[in-house]
């Protein structure tokens, strides 16, 4: 088992920018930051159900003059969690759209980015 | 300090519990028995070359359909909430104190949105066939949207065209959906157009008229967002 195979680095490459994205969370004080933190999550996840699809020395799924109908079962990566991917990065764009357009309300009100100014909520 | 050892504890928390998932992921050899499945009907199940289009669009067609919706809910709650109250002199103001822009970006935009509004039909047309698709394609569109809006900040778009064109696909995908039920062997069945020569431009059933309508939906939609964010940003410049 070596972990410089392609799945391997994917994977961890996933890992890393989860962490990266948790930190840019819990430390930046800019809300613009934050939502980059999000962001950044967000593709770590997606990298890793992608790796996860990927079947040792094969292609992507599409039947064309590289992968024949024939053969196609045994040169082709797992399908279904990359459409479940396409679904999720959607998802992650309408809440990064979301955030930045919460982000700009609550500039309006504040004329600040800082999260430090924003107490009504704490206790 | 305090708050610092606490983030410094959480994020090795989560390193830690990622660790035992590395070590036990082998790596696949072989496909699943799912998977198995959707590639060995791929001529005659779905009819399309790219076998992620095909499930997007067939066997997890009500997915798909509920995202758009969700990317839909997204764009309306956006232009709620940012909702713009302005006048044409605050807006005459606010270009007055902007930089004029170059005349490079301004012949280059002009040149290059209609190949990128090209390209972006080419790449959902095409999302049975290559790797891309309705969402792929209607973001690029909205990057050549972006592209015009960079080149002249006064542009401005018709939003009761973008509405049109939103709500038209969206409502040509849901009544395509129901056809399938109606004529075909359920909702969204694909077999109700002829699928044609497999792996040609015309093939794939219902597929790329939905994959079009998808494309044009997402493009509208993200040029809404993309427009309601700038008209707000300008209100907060003056």
């Amino acid at each position: 088992m070596s972990y410089f195979s392609l799945e391997y680095i994917a994977m961890i490459t996933g890992f890393l920018l989860i962490v990266l994205g948790i930190w840019a969370i819990l430390t930046y004080k800019n809300l613009l930051k934050i939502v980059i933190g999000f962001s950044l999550f967000d593709t770590g996840i997606n990298i890793i159900i992608v790796s996860i699809a990927y079947v040792k020395n094969s292609t992507a799924p599409i039947i064309d003059s590289a992968v024949s109908l024939k053969d196609a079962v045994n040169k082709i990566a797992d399908p279904v969690p990359q459409a479940l991917v396409l679904t999720s990065i959607v998802i992650g764009l309408g809440v990064t759209a979301l955030m930045l357009a919460y982000v700009l309300k609550l500039y309006q009100d504040k004329k600040t980015l800082d999260i430090e100014s924003f107490t009504d909520l704490k206790w | 300090m305090l708050k610092k050892g606490l983030i410094l504890a959480i994020l090795i928390g989560f390193s830690l519990m990622f660790i035992p998932l590395i070590q036990n992921f082998h790596g696949n050899d072989k496909l699943s028995d799912l998977a198995k499945y959707y590639t060995e009907n791929a001529e005659h199940g779905a009819g399309a070359a790219n076998i992620v289009t095909a499930i997007v669009i067939t066997y997890r067609g009500l997915d798909t359909l509920g995202e758009v919706v969700i990317l839909f809910l997204t764009a309306s709650v956006i232009g709620f909430f940012l909702k713009i109250s302005k006048s044409e002199k605050d807006e005459t103001l606010r270009f007055s104190k902007l930089r004029k822009t170059s005349e490079l970006l301004e012949t280059a935009t002009k040149a290059l949105v209609p190949t990128i509004f090209m390209f972006g039909v080419y790449i959902f047309i095409n999302g049975h066939l290559t790797p891309g698709g309705g969402f792929q394609g209607g973001a690029v569109i909205a990057t050549g949207f972006v592209l015009m809006l960079l080149a002249n900040p006064q542009f401005k778009v018709n939003h009761k065209v973008i509405e049109y064109i939103e709500s038209l696909s969206g409502f040509s995908f849901a009544i395509l959906g129901a056809l399938g039920a109606i004529i075909g062997l359920g909702f969204l069945d694909n077999k109700i157009l002829p699928l044609g020569t497999f792996g040609e431009l015309l093939s794939a059933g219902i597929i790329p008229v939905i994959y079009s309508f998808i494309g044009l939906k997402v493009g509208a939609e993200l040029s809404g967002i993309v427009e309601t964010l700038s008209e707000n940003q300008s209100e907060i410049e003056i």
